[in-house]
């Protein structure tokens, strides 16, 4: 994988992580791209595209578009599922999630998205072990700053 | 988790902003305040601040001064900050930036820290945005990181890994082992990211796919556990037990596969397996039948397997979901040129997708239509092309008219059908065809006489209805001007004949010249066609000459220059322009070098490549397109100088030798003009008159040398004595004239003088040679210039 963009009907970023070393204006660029792709489309077309030399296979949530770039040689119907599971993760994290949550609690959902996606690659394929994971680190920090008697983050 | 309150402060105090300037103003005071709490000492806040400027990043706002922040707080021995800094380096730090190396050392402690968590921050990082150097320092830690420690942390070294071996691809041999005993393991996201690094691995590395080869027994056992298992509601996605592991493994079983009979043997029976058991009701499903697929289409597998594979692909084609539609005929286009009986089975179901909604899966099928034409069903595929045509985005229509003409020129059945389809497709979409199309159709045409009275008949049908499809129209008037008498006698056996008088043709011809959708090509076409048909036509000449000579002060030069000669020809060569403006040759298939023109319908002679025996017959020369670069040596010669045929953009009046572009570009000669031998016989004739011939051969010596022997015979009943030959060429040329050998031509061809000329043309110029005689015969002096354009052998 490539990239993978959240953003919201109206073109605006609610989350990116790119899994390639690319200079900040090129990403902007790309982004500027992708949106103005993936919002053109019809409602019912489908869910693939192509564009330079990659597949961008995109979803949407509600009132977020989730859209991941993938290689060539990778399985665009597997990509969907994967952008399903990440959802499904953020539902039982957030519990009912919106794209609010999604905003004012915008570093957890990297949190999350980095114990289910590593270098560009699936990490963990179990829901449950992704959870108990998370829900440990938060822990952690509850904890530890407890423990040095500072305030909660 | 609580969530941070001054960072969900801020967020709201930024989306409460209503213009853009408002929201520009928070920020900015936001981020004067977050560099100054960077500036001072520890305090609780680091990490909000933090968290708010990488908000702010996500904006699109300038953020890098908070990387040095981010370098400390992955030192700090919070975790709390410790995961905000982490965050922090993914999304601001990249490996092009200086800070990323100071970030090395505190990586490197966490990779050994006690808690878990903390090495996992340390590992993500490292494998999101890990420079070369720094996977080069860290990458024995992460070895030892794959053998020994908890599923958790060695599942994520395990990708890791494969971030390290895709920067650095050395290193790969490195982890080769540890990967190998990983998948031993009974943790799937162990078992995952082991498959993942091996087939990266192997993808690198030839020799490392050999030794794994060994592993295809162990994979091929995993997956047998993984589909005959029951239920495990940890890795259960709609019935299919982790279908992520499962596609990954097919992927590395294709891998080790490819172009290996053994290895291709041992998965044949899992494959099978696994493509009938697998429920394809859900995505997730025809995922890992998708991948199977691709497997079983790379692998050497058996027949019956490949069978196997082709129709779960038709069965795709016929699934209710785009999607899977859509991958089919991916996965289809692949496989077209080595199943192609297979893949024809699906023919039907390929060309409905053509009527499909979605512009990806339209195209796809498009792409596959024309994969699958063939001589067997090309006059039905046709009919669903042409009628694709009329209706397919704009974007896929360049794309099918060319397929079309492809396709059309391969397999016509017949030479009719072709030409109905060829102006199918100019009515329909003549404005995205390549330029090619109009001499090739042209050609195309005249191939064919029996059909030029149909033909005619179509094209100026086609003409009265539309004259905005450039290409269409100028088939049409280039036809009308060849043709046109056909068209006039008013029968016509193929098609219903139209009754026209010579005012409609001419009426037709003129509404193209004046129309402003014509391009400037295609009134230059008309115009030609106007010209010809002065030939055909009887009645109205006048009306012909007048159209000429009203063209002949156009603005656009190009129609000018015709008008200005086609006057000439009306004026001064009213006897020559029958022969000129004749029917055209049957043309051939150009290719350089190659003998153009068989006049099988001609009448004119048969013209030799200097044209200058003919060239006194025909017209003088026109001063004003003359472009003489002949050191003129000879000066003083009162005879006027031949026409100089070929040079310049000068649309050739007299029939010439183009002598370099032979291949026949049919929009640069004047109808009726035979296109001309380009490669003469080695000798030529370059002189005849007055009984005297002047041969020429040429011989190449060496890039920029050659030698020149002209031959000079007498065939009248008199001797010829005093006879000498001295040549002048273009200004960068040198010339060495040798000695001749005699000076007195016998009578009647008794004997032969020869003389050598050594050239020599470094700046490879267009060679030209202008040849003097002169000679004494009955008493009476002879000088006669000629002048040589084309050398054979050049």
């Amino acid at each position: 994988m490539r990239f993978l963009l959240l953003f919201s009907r109206q073109g605006k970023l609610r989350l990116q992580k790119w899994f390639t070393p690319i200079p900040e204006r090129e990403k902007k660029k790309i982004i500027r791209e992708m949106t103005t792709m993936v919002l053109a489309r019809q409602p019912r077309s489908c869910n693939f595209l192509h564009w330079k030399d990659l597949k961008i296979i995109y979803k949407r949530y509600a009132s977020l578009y989730f859209c991941l770039a993938i290689e060539n040689h990778e399985n665009e119907l597997l990509a969907l599922e994967v952008i399903h599971r990440y959802v499904e993760l953020l539902d039982k994290y957030f519990g009912n999630v919106c794209e609010l949550d999604i905003i004012f609690n915008f570093e957890k959902a990297y949190f999350i998205l980095d114990e289910f996606l590593l270098g560009g690659e699936i990490q963990e394929t179990s829901k449950q072990i992704v959870n108990r994971c998370i829900e440990s680190s938060d822990m952690l920090q509850e904890t530890m700053e407890e423990y040095m008697s500072k305030p909660a983050f | 988790m609580s969530p941070s309150v001054p960072l969900q402060e801020m967020i709201r105090a930024i989306r409460s902003a209503r213009t853009q300037c408002e929201e520009r103003g928070v920020i900015q005071r936001e981020c004067a305040a977050i560099r100054a709490q960077f500036r001072q000492a520890d305090n609780g806040g680091r990490s909000h601040n933090l968290a708010k400027l990488l908000y702010v990043h996500m904006l699109g706002y300038p953020a890098h001064f908070g990387q040095m922040e981010c370098v400390r707080m992955i030192a700090s021995p919070r975790y709390s900050e410790k995961r905000v800094g982490y965050l922090g380096a993914m999304m601001l730090l990249d490996e092009k930036q200086d800070a990323s190396l100071l970030i090395t050392n505190s990586i490197k402690n966490d990779l050994s820290h006690s808690n878990q968590y903390v090495q996992s921050l340390a590992l993500c990082t490292l494998a999101c945005m890990g420079s070369a150097e720094m996977c080069r320092d860290l990458a024995p830690e992460i070895d030892r990181l794959l053998r020994a420690s908890n599923s958790y942390i060695k599942k994520k070294a395990a990708l890791c890994a494969v971030h390290i071996v895709r920067k650095v691809h050395d290193l790969g041999e490195l982890f080769a082992p540890a990967a190998r005993s990983l998948l031993a393991e009974k943790n799937h996201g162990v078992l995952h990211g082991a498959v993942v690094l091996i087939t990266e691995l192997c993808e690198r590395n030839p020799e490392t796919l050999e030794r794994f080869r060994k592993t295809v027994p162990d994979l091929v056992q995993i997956m047998k556990g993984l589909v005959i298992s029951g239920y495990s509601p940890e890795h259960d996605v709609a019935g299919i037990s982790d279908p992520f592991l499962q596609v990954r493994i097919l992927r590395l079983l294709r891998i080790l596969g490819r172009n290996n009979e053994a290895a291709s043997d041992a998965m044949n029976d899992l494959l099978a397996q696994v493509a009938t058991n697998t429920d394809s009701t859900k995505t997730v499903g025809n995922a890992v039948l998708y991948e199977t697929v691709l497997t079983v289409l790379d692998i050497k597998s058996e027949s019956g397997l490949r069978v196997l594979a082709v129709n779960i692909l038709g069965r795709f084609l016929l699934n209710n979901d785009r999607n899977i539609r859509y991958i089919a005929m991916t996965s289809l286009q692949r496989i077209v040129g080595t199943d192609h009986n297979a893949v024809q089975r699906h023919r039907g179901t390929i060309v409905d997708c053509l009527k499909d909604q979605d512009a990806s899966v339209k195209r796809r099928a498009l792409e596959l239509s024309l994969a699958l034409v063939s001589a067997t069903n090309i006059r039905s595929m046709m009919k669903e092309l042409l009628l694709f045509l009329s209706s397919c985005p704009l974007e896929l229509r360049a794309q099918a008219a060319s397929g079309i003409f492809n396709a059309a020129e391969r397999y016509a059945p017949s030479q009719r059908w072709h030409i109905d389809t060829i102006l199918h497709v100019l009515t329909t979409a003549g404005g995205d065809v390549r330029d090619e199309t109009v001499p090739n159709l042209i050609q195309l045409i005249t191939n064919t006489s029996e059909l030029h009275c149909y033909t005619v008949h179509k094209l100026y049908r086609a003409l009265l209805s539309d004259i905005s499809q450039q290409s269409l129209v100028q088939v049409a008037c280039w036809c009308i001007g060849e043709y046109g008498d056909l068209l006039l006698r008013g029968e016509c056996q193929e098609t219903e004949p139209v009754q026209v008088t010579e005012d409609d043709v001419l009426d037709a011809l003129e509404t193209v010249l004046q129309s402003h959708m014509s391009a400037p090509a295609t009134r230059g076409f008309a115009l030609t066609a106007t010209m010809k048909l002065s030939t055909r036509i009887t009645d109205n000449v006048d009306r012909i000459r007048s159209i000429v000579s009203i063209y002949g002060s156009c603005i656009d030069v190009e129609l000018q220059q015709r008008a200005v000669e086609y006057n000439a020809l009306f004026k001064k060569y009213d006897h020559m322009r029958a022969a000129v403006l004749e029917r055209m040759p049957v043309i051939e298939k150009n290719s350089p070098g190659h003998t153009n023109g068989e006049s099988t319908r001609e009448a004119v002679k048969e013209v030799q490549p200097a044209k200058v025996k003919q060239a006194e017959t025909l017209l003088p020369q026109q001063p004003a397109s003359q472009v003489c670069d002949l050191l003129d040596l000879l000066g003083g010669s009162e005879e006027p100088l031949q026409p100089n045929p070929a040079v310049g953009s000068t649309l050739p009046v007299l029939p010439v030798s183009t002598s370099s572009t032979a291949g026949g570009d049919l929009l640069d000669l004047l109808g009726g003009l035979e296109p001309t031998p380009l490669t003469p016989a080695p000798t030529v004739t370059v002189y005849e008159k007055g009984g005297v011939t002047l041969t020429l051969s040429s011989e190449k010596q060496s890039d920029s040398g050659l030698t020149v022997t002209l031959t000079a015979c007498n065939s009248t009943d008199s001797d010829i004595s005093s006879f000498t030959l001295q040549a002048a060429v273009p200004k960068s040329v040198q010339l060495h004239m040798k000695a001749p050998s005699g000076d007195s031509l016998p009578a009647r061809g008794a004997a032969k003088v020869t003389q050598m000329v050594a050239l020599s043309n470094p700046n490879k110029v267009n060679l030209k040679m202008r040849i003097r005689i002169s000679y004494t015969s009955q008493g009476s002096a002879f000088q006669d210039t000629v002048q040589v354009d084309s050398f054979p052998e050049h």
